[in-house]
């Protein structure tokens, strides 16, 4: 379907597509080595000896973290927006803020705090008098169960939101049909209820499995062997990129059979028709052993995934104060704040590009870059940087060789030893955020405000900005801080991609996690966590705001 | 010169035909309604004459100047028309004032004041400037969308389903204060609706649409009185269909007896349908009458009465004149007669 909505414009449809292939190259990229050949045969090693032991981790890792992830949210989802009881309107947003902690931070929290060393064996063995840790049996935070624990804690909120809305947008008038027909509360909820949330469960637990499967740093923190440490490893200390490219397209396979059964689940789901009251008219009142009951478990989550962690990086922070205070810090956050500004700029105009050209030229082409901008956002931190590395390591290599040929002096690792190389593997991560934030704002700007525009003497640029620009605005701001907050958060990628003494305080943070110095982690960590919350915050009221 | 001229326009969308070799004139100062069930093509009819539907072919001329053709595909903004939509389409960042100077950035200051506050008194909004459109009501929202349109000064203006979103009682009334308001500014319009009412009250002319094509243009009385087949007829109002042929080149021979035209007639032995509308039949309770009444209902000014008669159903309306004694009840023996009017037979 053409249309003749802007004229003479090749350039701003060549854009579009130029941005799209950017972002896809690395997946291209790596689709192109997973059938390429093994020269060292280091692939055929791995996949002789752990290939299957790491395998069967990040399994049972996803599905660990997706059912305890659906134990923690599925309730506190439905309290919250289901009942009244006495906190509902605290939690209801409080529930949401473990987001702004990196798992990692969360890890190290809790390996201090459950150590041998740590508070609470402590406090044991003072109050049992044991002495040794043979004498008693205590669980082992460092292992692959550990890690589902903290991963769920970290990520349960992703089911949370999305649970909620989903409870909130249903009408209060099924859940009443249902407990007229005579289903106690509880059967009502599992009959009615929970098959009416069955989209918005399969999005927020393919959301956490897609999380977990690109976890890093806890799981290395931790020592349990997964697909992703494997990348990492056979990067760094075999420097195989081939090999390390074969195991991120295995998990890319994974990739696309989870957004395949995402897909799967999401399309049997009928739109059922919103109307009646919902249920913040219809409220049901917990009272007596309920009350104390969904009092309990939400508080405990609260604090286990959120205040704990965040106290006891306040209570480090302040105790090793002076001594975390450096001019290294210092460096490390501008390093931080300016890599994420130019990174969320970027994607924001990534962003206006392929939305506009959707906007301006309907159809399958534009629905297409849309959809490809956005694939980066599913890839795992580490396999989009060995996707990344492999074009731009050609790109040096070849330019290079030109310049030699031709007398000049090379260019050395440009492209692919630079800050360039790490703006571009987090554009190809993030640039989806911004995508998906401009999209939903411009969609609630309704088509026929650019036709009236149109037909009042305006051309289509003009039309964008007096019209859609001023409408979206919030929109554009949404985007710039979600790509911003998690470019700040953002540690695999940054670990294999960042130019030599070029620290972030993400890789900062980590070297101390790595050597297992909690009290100067704390300070740059309760940074990480800051950055995250406040404009976590600013976003959370401008969105309340708009609707 | 007509304002508008169409020729052969036909659109595919998806391999669907839904405008089919289309023809339209539309003269200055003329208000047409393009009438249909949902689906015949207004609307892509509307969008295409403000350049905004794809995969047209046919010519289209607005004031003389083509701006669809061969190769020829003029921009929505160079054409000169305004367009008022179904939700209104005020932007939701501009206050009345500034929606209403959306396309007065050309003039000065002083300039855009001038003609905003004439235009905000045309449509009785003065003391409405400084609102938002959430904060007025429908109707209010609907004129400061005609008061922006008029601004542009536009040669044509087009109205997509305008009234629709309107409660019955504004309606009727924004129907014609906008229809004066077209009027006493020299504007031609073309409006879509799928209510013939709105049709009858706003427009000059009623154009029927069905299926992608214009199957009878004219006044709406004309559409109502002469329809062209029977599908006009029943859009326009309820129809009662008569079998009856010709006896003598004045009278037919029919179920309800005989009936005497004024003009001559067409000998021809093969039976015709007559259309008779439900006013154009009279009833009286007489106990020996050949019909039986089957249904009555009161809509104040009139009854619409329901009879068997000979097997065949029968739509009456019957005026309720003041001091009328006349009570029909479900049950009662009546007998018919057709008043006497142009006889319109239909194949």
């Amino acid at each position: 379907m053409k249309l003749n909505l802007i004229s003479n414009a090749t350039l701003y449809k060549l854009l579009p597509w130029a941005v799209t292939c950017l972002l896809i190259s690395p997946i291209i990229a790596l689709l192109i080595n997973s059938f390429s050949s093994d020269p060292q045969g280091s692939f055929q090693h791995l996949f002789d000896t752990v290939l299957l032991t790491y395998s069967l981790n990040t399994l049972l890792l996803i599905l660990g973290v997706m059912s305890l992830s659906f134990i923690f949210a599925m309730p506190v989802a439905w309290f919250v927006a289901c009942c009244e009881f006495p906190s509902r309107t605290i939690l209801q947003w409080a529930l949401m803020l473990p987001l702004a902690i990196p798992p990692y931070i969360v890890a190290i929290v809790y390996t201090d705090l459950l150590d041998f060393s740590g508070p609470l064996q402590r406090l044991l063995r003072g109050v049992m008098g044991w002495q040794r840790a043979g004498d008693y049996y205590f669980p082992e935070i460092r292992t692959l169960f550990g890690a589902i624990l903290i991963l769920s804690l970290a990520l349960y909120p992703y089911l949370y939101l999305l649970l909620r809305g989903a409870f909130l947008g249903q009408s209060g008038s099924l859940f009443q049909a249902a407990r007229s027909l005579g289903a106690s509360p509880l059967r009502a909820f599992y009959r009615v209820s929970l098959p009416l949330s069955r989209s918005a469960i399969a999005v927020g637990l393919s959301l956490i499995a897609m999380e977990s499967l690109g976890d890093f740093a806890t799981v290395n923190y931790f020592a349990v062997s997964t697909l992703t440490t494997a990348v990492y490893d056979t990067w760094l200390e075999l420097g195989s990129l081939t090999t390390a490219a074969k195991i991120s397209s295995l998990m890319l396979l994974a990739l696309v059979i989870l957004i395949s059964l995402e897909n799967y689940s999401r399309r049997k789901q009928k739109v059922y028709q919103r109307g009646g009251a919902t249920h913040t008219q219809l409220r049901f009142v917990l009272c007596g052993w309920q009350k104390w009951g969904a009092l309990t478990f939400s508080w405990i989550l609260l604090v286990a995934a959120f205040i704990l962690p965040l106290f006891t990086l306040c209570y480090y922070a302040l105790s090793y104060f002076s001594a975390s205070l450096t001019a290294a810090l210092w460096q490390y956050t501008l390093n931080s704040v300016w890599l994420a500004i130019i990174v969320a700029g970027l994607a924001l105009l990534i962003a206006l590009t392929v939305n506009f050209y959707q906007r301006l030229c309907p159809g399958l082409f534009a629905r297409t870059t849309i959809r490809l901008s956005s694939l980066g956002y599913a890839v795992p931190g580490t396999v989009v940087a060995i996707g990344v590395l492999i074009p731009f390591t050609e790109l040096d290599l070849g330019v290079n060789q030109l310049l030699l040929e031709n007398g000049f002096s090379g260019i050395g690792l440009f492209f692919s030893g630079s800050l360039f190389i790490l703006v571009v593997a987090y554009l190809v991560r993030f640039s989806a955020i911004a995508v998906g934030s401009i999209d939903s704002s411009l969609a609630q700007v309704s088509p026929s405000l650019d036709l009236a525009s149109r037909s009042l003497g305006q051309n289509a640029f003009q039309t964008i900005r007096r019209v859609n620009f001023p409408l979206i605005k919030k929109g554009m701001l949404t985007a710039i801080i979600l790509v911003f907050i998690e470019a700040m958060k953002e540690l695999p990628t940054a670990l294999l991609l960042r130019p030599f003494n070029f620290e972030t305080l993400a890789t900062y943070v980590y070297q101390f996690v790595s050597d297992e110095m909690i009290e100067y982690a704390a300070l740059p960590a309760l940074l990480i966590v800051l950055m995250g919350l406040i404009p976590f915050i600013i976003v959370n009221r401008l969105l309340e705001k708009s609707t | 010169m007509p304002t508008l001229q169409i020729n052969k326009l036909s659109c595919f969308y998806q391999d669907i035909q839904v405008l089919d070799l289309l023809d339209l004139t539309l003269n200055h100062n003329e208000i047409m309604c393009l009438l249909g069930e949902s689906g015949c093509g207004k609307t892509t009819l509307l969008k295409a004459v403000a350049g905004l539907q794809a995969q047209l072919s046919g010519d289209i001329q607005i004031n003389g100047n083509p701006v669809n053709g061969k190769g020829l595909n003029v921009a929505p903004e160079k054409r000169k028309i305004g367009f008022i939509f179904q939700d209104y389409a005020l932007f939701p960042h501009l206050n009345v004032f500034d929606n209403i100077a959306f396309s007065l950035d050309r003039l000065s200051k002083q300039e855009i004041k001038q003609r905003v506050d004439s235009l905000l008194a045309l449509v009785q909004l003065s003391d409405y400037s400084e609102r938002f459109a959430h904060q007025l009501s429908g109707g209010q929202q609907q004129r400061v969308a005609i008061a922006r349109a008029l601004a542009y000064q536009p040669d044509l203006m087009l109205l997509d389903e305008p009234f629709s979103n309107l409660d019955h009682h504004v309606r009727f009334q924004l129907i014609d204060e906008i229809r004066a308001l077209l009027k006493s500014s020299g504007m031609s319009a073309l409006f879509v609706t799928h209510s013939k009412e709105e049709g009858f009250a706003f427009a000059d002319k009623i154009a029927l649409m069905q299926a992608g094509k214009i199957v009878q243009i004219g006044t709406a009385q004309a559409l109502y009185c002469h329809p062209n087949s029977r599908y006009v007829a029943d859009f326009m109002g309820l129809s009662n269909y008569l079998k009856v042929h010709a006896v003598d080149q004045f009278s037919y021979q029919s179920d309800l007896g005989l009936l005497t035209s004024d003009s001559e007639i067409e000998l021809n032995k093969a039976p015709l349908t007559l259309l008779l509308r439900p006013e154009q039949i009279a009833i009286t309770s007489s106990a020996d009458g050949l019909g039986c009444i089957s249904k009555v209902s009161f809509s104040g000014s009139y009854q619409e009465i329901r009879v068997i008669y000979r097997g065949n159903d029968y739509h009456i309306k019957h005026s309720n004149h003041f001091g009328d004694t006349q009570q029909f009840k479900v049950g009662d023996r009546v007998s018919l007669r057709v008043l006497n009017h142009d006889f319109v037979l239909l194949r």
